[in-house]
């Protein structure tokens, strides 16, 4: 009896010093702040800083601090300056402000403004698509509609409308980008998300000149430039036909979508002009509705009635 | 002729619905204004060398092909430049092209036009490789691969056989069979200078069993050449694959990811061997091609021999089609073809065929969920696993697939065509193939 207890205990005292070597000589030294960083991020490991997940950003963070005393240049997208501010406390650091992002969808060729000249029946993935054809509406650039960027979204913040065909963000968008690396003709941009949610953007990518962008689309950007000169911060470039906003430089004036001859300047979230002509008054909407209705180049393209109901697939 | 041959694995019959077969090949007239697209061939578009306005002959070369693999482009009719351009092509995208407004037909004087049959072979091996570059051949079978660049044997391999392709084993299509019956002897002299250009002593022409008439006049005119043998094959569906070919022949299989010289082999189209005699006999470019105008919404099925720029509406329109009753229009066969976004789009140096499906028959099945029943994998050519492959590509697993050789896909669509769930396994596969290509270039690059 005696002998079992003390054997067993001598067991355990030697065990017990060889596990304490071992760990010594194994230690790894983690600094504790990381796992308290890690507390402040949200976890949603959507790979939106640019890290591989909330961890990997954890540890950037620490060793940034360490390094350079600032935050500069790390940004948590999905929590924002809220969660930012919460790893500065904990890193003793000021905060860096940085400015609210949104995906916004740089198409509107819903199935009004840019009609199906060709059905489409193959695999449901734009990838694919994009690969294979143009478009239905003839469109090279423009949303192929079969939401890639939905299935790409883990914040349920992307939709698909089934009215135009086109994805809508909603506000639950936390401008991780995976929508934007999803899409193979890069329709959705990240843009800063503007007071009040206020945004002005083109809202078309077709570089095609405007003759053929038209026939296509009836809000297509047409390369006119009109807006360029109508902008007082050179905040517009037109490059190969296609006019393109800086958010950085865009001080939201307005100035820009009253001049645009197809609407292809979209306003989000402003007040109705009081002193606009009463017709677009009614926000973009009325417009491009009753354009489509009416628009000869809508006639124009029933016309080759051949082209109707084409399908686009490999065949059986 | 022996026993019919066929390859090892896998492949489907589909209904053959040769319905133009008895069509003779009628010459199509010239068009008002022809759209010549710049890259006609596989690999690298060619350098426009007209400028607008500028008056063009028959023959004459329009765009040159600079790169290793890209071909000459030349003016399929006469007239003035109208503009170069970004035009549609058949996806829809625009890409650049020469659009000529035809005026007269006035040929280039060096283009022999007579219709004599032209046998000596003159030039030597090193000269038929450069006529053949010069005048823009590309493969006729539907993948429009140079042809000069194909002769041009790399280094240390061997020829030993020049296998012509007379399979069309695609439904519907009868273009290489009127020309094998129209074009006999043509195709014979052409598979001669061929072999000269190649420096191989033996050729073996393969045709499926579902053209005994051009199986019987080919091996008469072979007849005269010991070397040239012509061998009928069973009717199977992808037996005009190059591989596929190959394997049913000579019964070598090329290794995955290797080209057929590897098993020292070289497969050219009777197109090609028509074009390639047209070429080095009669100096004329590739500047026409048969396109067979078929479907059952066509009142009249024809071959055509269409100026290459020629609008498709154009042929549709002759062939008497019902464009009411059209649902699909498709540029080649029913397996591998393209459907078209536009009717404006032109003939080109790969258009084998446009075909008309009614609208009854134009969708495709429902889609179901798969069953596993492992079709896709028995009638997979190549061997592979479609069922596999397409679900690594909708989840984006690219090592995997690549790994389970996605590459060796020849994209023929037999796993497609015998789903009983419909789904689209080579629309995912093809979407993998190029995800993949690009991660193994991006590779070579690093």
């Amino acid at each position: 009896m005696i002998f079992a207890v003390v054997s067993l205990s001598a067991i355990g005292l030697i065990s017990a010093v060889v596990l304490y070597l071992i760990a010594q000589k194994f230690k790894v030294v983690e600094d504790p702040r990381i796992g308290t960083v890690e507390e402040s991020l949200p976890a949603a490991n959507c790979g939106g800083c640019g890290f591989a997940g909330c961890r990997n950003f954890a540890e950037a963070l620490v060793k940034k601090a360490d390094d350079e005393k600032s935050l500069e240049g790390l940004n948590c997208p999905v929590g924002g300056a809220e969660v930012m501010k919460k790893v500065a406390a904990v890193l003793e650091l000021e905060a860096v402000e940085t400015e609210p992002m949104i995906a916004v969808v740089r198409c509107q060729g819903s199935y009004n403004n840019a009609p199906s000249k060709v059905r489409y029946e193959g695999a449901a993935t734009c990838a694919f698509a994009h690969n294979l054809y143009a478009g239905t509406s003839g469109c090279a650039y423009g949303c192929l509609g079969l939401g890639d960027c939905v299935a790409a979204c883990i914040f349920d913040a992307i939709h698909m409308d089934p009215e135009t065909g086109l994805p809508v963000v909603n506000d639950k968008c936390t401008a991780c980008g995976a929508c934007v690396k999803a899409c193979p003709r890069n329709i959705i941009e990240l843009r800063f998300k503007g007071k009040k949610d206020r945004r002005i953007y083109v809202g078309c990518v077709n570089k095609e000149k405007g003759g053929p962008a038209r026939k296509n689309c009836t809000v297509a950007c047409i390369g006119c430039g009109k807006c360029v000169e109508a902008c007082a911060y050179e905040a517009i470039t037109l490059v190969d036909n296609l006019a393109y906003i800086d958010f950085v430089k865009c001080r939201l004036c307005r100035k820009c979508a009253p001049v645009c001859p197809t609407d292809a300047i979209l306003e989000i979230n402003f007040p109705l002009k009081k002193d606009k002509e009463a017709e677009p008054a009614g926000g973009k909407k009325a417009t491009v509705e009753t354009s489509t209705d009416s628009s000869p180049a809508d006639a124009d393209k029933k016309a080759p009635a051949e082209g109707d109901g084409l399908i686009i697939s490999e065949n059986k | 002729m022996c026993a019919l041959k066929t390859f090892r694995n896998g492949g489907v019959h589909p209904p053959e619905n040769k319905l133009s077969v008895t069509s003779a090949i009628e010459v199509f007239p010239v068009p008002r204004q022809a759209v010549i697209p710049v890259n006609q061939n596989l690999g690298a578009p060619a350098t426009p060398l007209v400028n607008k306005g500028e008056a063009v002959k028959v023959g004459q070369l329009i765009a040159k092909g600079e790169s290793f693999i890209s071909s000459n482009v030349h003016s399929s009719v006469s007239g003035k430049v109208l503009k170069i351009d970004e035009m549609i092509d058949q996806t829809g995208f625009r890409k650049k092209a020469i659009v000529i407004s035809v005026d007269g037909d006035e040929w280039d004087p060096s283009i022999d036009r007579s219709p004599m049959l032209k046998k000596e072979i003159t030039l030597s091996k090193e000269d038929i490789v450069k006529k053949i570059h010069e005048m823009g051949i590309v493969g006729l079978g539907g993948a429009t691969f140079p042809s000069h660049v194909k002769l041009m044997v790399p280094e240390g391999k061997k020829p030993e056989y020049l296998i012509i392709n007379g399979v069309e084993c695609e439904p519907y299509l009868t273009a290489d069979h009127r020309l094998m019956l129209e074009k006999t002897a043509e195709i014979i002299v052409g598979v001669r200078i061929l072999m000269k250009g190649l420096g191989v002593e033996k050729a073996i022409i393969g045709i499926e069993n579902n053209k005994p008439d051009a199986i019987r006049k080919m091996a008469e005119a072979a007849s005269e050449y010991p070397q040239i043998l012509v061998q009928g094959l069973k009717v199977k569906y992808p037996q005009g694959g190059e591989k596929q070919l190959i394997n049913a022949l000579l019964g070598r299989e090329v290794p995955s990811g290797k080209l057929p010289i590897e098993v020292g082999c070289l497969v050219n189209n009777v197109g090609t061997a028509f074009a390639v005699y047209e070429a080095v006999q009669k100096n004329k470019p590739l500047i026409e091609r048969i396109v067979t105008v078929t479907g059952k919404t066509i009142a009249r099925p024809s071959n055509y021999l269409v100026r290459i720029g020629t609008p498709v509406q154009e042929l549709l329109l002759s062939a008497q089609a019902d464009l009411d009753r059209t649902g699909k229009v498709v540029s080649g066969g029913p397996m591998m073809g393209k459907a078209l976004n536009s009717l404006e789009v032109p003939v080109v140096k790969g258009t084998s065929g446009v075909l008309l499906f009614a609208e009854e028959h134009s969708s495709r099945i429902q889609l179901r969920a798969c069953i596993r029943c492992g079709r896709c994998v028995g009638v997979c050519p190549m061997g592979l696993e479609p069922v596999l492959l397409a679900q690594y590509s909708a989840r984006s697993m690219w090592d995997n697939a690549e790994s389970n050789l996605i590459m060796d896909c020849m994209e023929c669509g037999s796993c497609h065509y015998t789903c009983p769930s419909g789904r689209p396994l080579l629309d995912y596969i093809r979407m993998g193939k190029n995800k993949v290509g690009q991660n193994i270039r991006n590779r070579g690059k690093k």
